[in-house]
């Protein structure tokens, strides 16, 4: 299993009686692709949290490629983050005033196996990800909407995380850099034999994925 | 990466990056350039008087001393007698002595009576000897050689004639004015008392003091001015001396502190004037106090500029953490951005200032006689820009800790 979530509950509140997420059993295996919906504020971006090790949850235990996050310090989910999970979001998903490849080099950065190939690495995926060698120096913030989108999936699998998490990441472009975005990215991964975990409220989607989740019934499943 | 992330980040905040950066280099320029100007103020007091082993005078306090032998301020309590003088300057360890006589004045300018041993001997900085910026030393009685300060004040040049008053009030009225002085010399600008002081020699004091009685009145005519069958003055104010070697100055110091003749007492210029400007120490801690103020100001100031850039950063926050940095990680960036402009204000601010030396130190040498060099980096200087830099990085915690916990507490 790749993700594996027993007994999680979640409340921003401390005091709350109400939970926000409260889930008895739920698992994500190798080489799953899971499209997550729900209503907005039902807590999905929440949920995404949870696993990347970014929130803790007030009960339960979380674990990531059969390691506990809830028992990690916070240096120790950090160091894990960087080294097994991307993560890409609906936007600001690069630093603005690094360009492309400083911005891919930067993620490299954190990982552990810190090689020297990473370049190599970038700008063949950069180049996969169909941007144009004339814009890999231009800062972040010069990028087209779409472009940006594209590089930040480089940016998420550039330490070659074992997951990939998405929230909403189509979300603010059109339906033909939507299509393109998507046909890219689940190439890589399917290259790449990884696990992707990806939000979105676009149903029509769904084609592209395994298997697809309300968060509805993630959080009522009964143990 | 780190480095590179940090000043991209302060690049893409240009406007405020350039200004708290303008006023880092401010700081560092008033701080170095004020811990210059206090040493080189310093270094240069103290050697008002160099080469000159010890100073006599009459037994006094050792400042006063100092005070009326160097910087004609005061009055003696006492004069020495020319037979007490004669004895130590004939001595075997004695190389050279130059004797001063005081009490008279010029229009508020005092007068020394002396020898031309003072232009042989006397140096004052760096065993820098008296220069002429026009004409030569004394000759004649009634010769009269200007500090440089006097000549440019009382615009006087060669030929001018120059009528002394006894005492110090200008407006005295006990005037010598049936002799009058001509001047011979103007000497360079030293930067010391001797720029003030109006020199003669010490028979033209004396020659002045006896009235008519001792030289016909005729004799004193610039056309024939007499040179030197001249009585010997009873006594003098002080001497300065030279030693053969200097390793006797405290042996010949205590043979003249315990002179049996009448009561004497010598000084070490040097000692003595480091002594002086101790009790002047408030002047040196206000201007530390200040530059100090100015640095704190400038170093709070970056410290506003980057506790406000946080609250613009909230995303960037979230996406570093998202890609794993920790916010120790986040915490090191700001204070690395703080520490960058500290470093670039230092450069600038330091350039600037040894600029503005270079450029300015002739004039300023002329002008007050303080000679700045260029050695900005003295130990003391360094010793500063470290306490610069952990002032920056105390001051920088604050947005770097603002910055940690936002980063602790994301989303
Ligand atoms: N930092 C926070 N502190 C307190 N409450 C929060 C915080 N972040 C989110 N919430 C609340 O938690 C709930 C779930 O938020 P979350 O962002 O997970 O929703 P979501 O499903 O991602 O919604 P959307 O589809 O709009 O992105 C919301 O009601 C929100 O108000
Ligand atoms: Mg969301």
């Amino acid at each position: 299993m790749v993700v594996q979530l027993t007994g999680v509950q979640f409340s921003y509140e401390r005091d709350c009686q109400k939970q926000l997420l409260d889930i008895a059993h739920w698992g994500v295996k190798r080489g799953e692709r899971i499209l997550i919906h729900g209503p907005s504020g039902a807590g999905k971006t929440t949920l995404l949290h949870i696993m990347s090790g970014l929130l803790t949850c007030t009960r339960g235990e979380v674990s990531v490629m059969d390691q506990r996050l809830d028992q990690m310090s916070v240096q120790q989910r950090d160091q894990f983050r960087a080294n097994n999970i991307g993560c890409v979001f609906q936007r600001f998903n690069l630093i603005p005033y690094l360009n492309a490849i400083d911005n891919i080099g930067l993620a490299h950065s954190f990982s552990a196996g810190g090689s020297g190939q990473w370049r190599d690495e970038a700008t063949a995926l950069l180049s996969a990800l169909m941007i144009d060698r004339g814009d890999w120096a231009k800062p972040a913030s010069n990028l087209s909407m779409g472009q940006q989108q594209r590089v930040a999936i480089a940016r998420a699998l550039i330490n070659s995380p074992a997951l990939l998490i998405a929230d909403e990441p189509t979300s603010s472009l059109d339906s033909d850099n939507r299509d393109n975005f998507l046909s890219l990215l689940m190439e890589l991964i399917g290259k790449r034999d990884m696990t992707l975990i990806f939000v979105s409220h676009d149903m029509a989607l769904a084609e592209h994925f395994t298997r697809l989740e309300a968060l509805s019934e993630i959080t009522q499943r009964p143990g | 990466m780190f480095l590179k992330v940090a000043v991209s980040s302060l690049v893409s905040r240009k406007g405020s990056a350039v200004m708290t950066l303008m006023a880092i280099s401010v700081a560092i320029f008033v701080l170095l350039g004020i811990e210059q100007i206090r040493q080189q103020a310093r270094e240069s007091f103290a050697s008002t008087v160099s080469g000159v082993d010890l100073i006599v005078g009459a037994k006094t306090g050792s400042l006063n001393l100092l005070l009326y032998s160097v910087f004609r301020i005061g009055s003696p309590t006492d004069n020495i007698s020319w037979q007490a003088y004669r004895e130590i300057a004939d001595a075997d360890d004695v190389a050279w002595t130059i004797p001063i006589s005081l009490g008279d004045s010029h229009k508020g300018y005092r007068v020394v009576g002396t020898t031309e041993a003072f232009f042989k001997y006397f140096s004052f900085g760096k065993k820098r000897r008296l220069a002429f910026y026009k004409g030569e030393a004394f000759e004649g009685t009634f010769d009269a050689v200007l500090g440089s300060e006097v000549a440019t004040a009382l615009g006087y040049s060669m030929g001018t004639e120059v009528i002394l008053a006894h005492g110090l009030a200008s407006a005295s009225f006990t005037k010598h004015d049936n002799q009058p002085f001509v001047v011979v010399g103007v000497l360079a600008p030293t930067g010391t008392p001797v720029d003030h002081t109006i020199h003669v020699r010490l028979e033209g004091i004396e020659a002045i003091h006896a009235g008519g009685s001792k030289v016909p009145i005729g004799a004193f005519a610039p056309a024939n001015r007499p040179t030197t069958n001249f009585s010997e003055p009873e006594s003098i104010t002080a001497f300065m001396l030279g030693l053969k070697s200097r390793m006797s100055t405290f042996n010949v110091q205590r043979q003249i502190n315990e002179f049996a003749g009448e009561p004497l007492m010598a000084i070490l210029p040097g000692v003595a004037l480091s002594e002086l400007w101790q009790t002047m120490s408030i002047f040196e801690n206000v201007l530390r106090l200040i530059s100090a103020l100015v640095l704190l100001a400038a170093v709070l100031g970056m410290g506003a500029v980057l506790l406000a850039s946080i609250r613009e950063r909230h995303q960037e926050i979230h996406l570093l953490r998202m890609m794993g940095a920790s916010p120790f990680y986040l915490f090191c960036l700001v204070e690395m951005e703080a520490l960058i402009l500290c470093l670039l204000g230092m450069l600038l601010g330091g350039v600037c200032l040894y600029t503005a030396l270079f450029v300015t130190g002739d004039a300023i040498f002329s002008r007050f006689g303080i000679y700045l060099d260029a050695t900005l980096l003295t130990p003391e200087a360094a010793l500063m820009l470290v306490v610069v830099l952990l002032a920056t990085l105390v001051a920088a915690a604050v947005p770097s800790l603002k910055m940690y916990t936002s980063a602790r507490n994301i989303t």
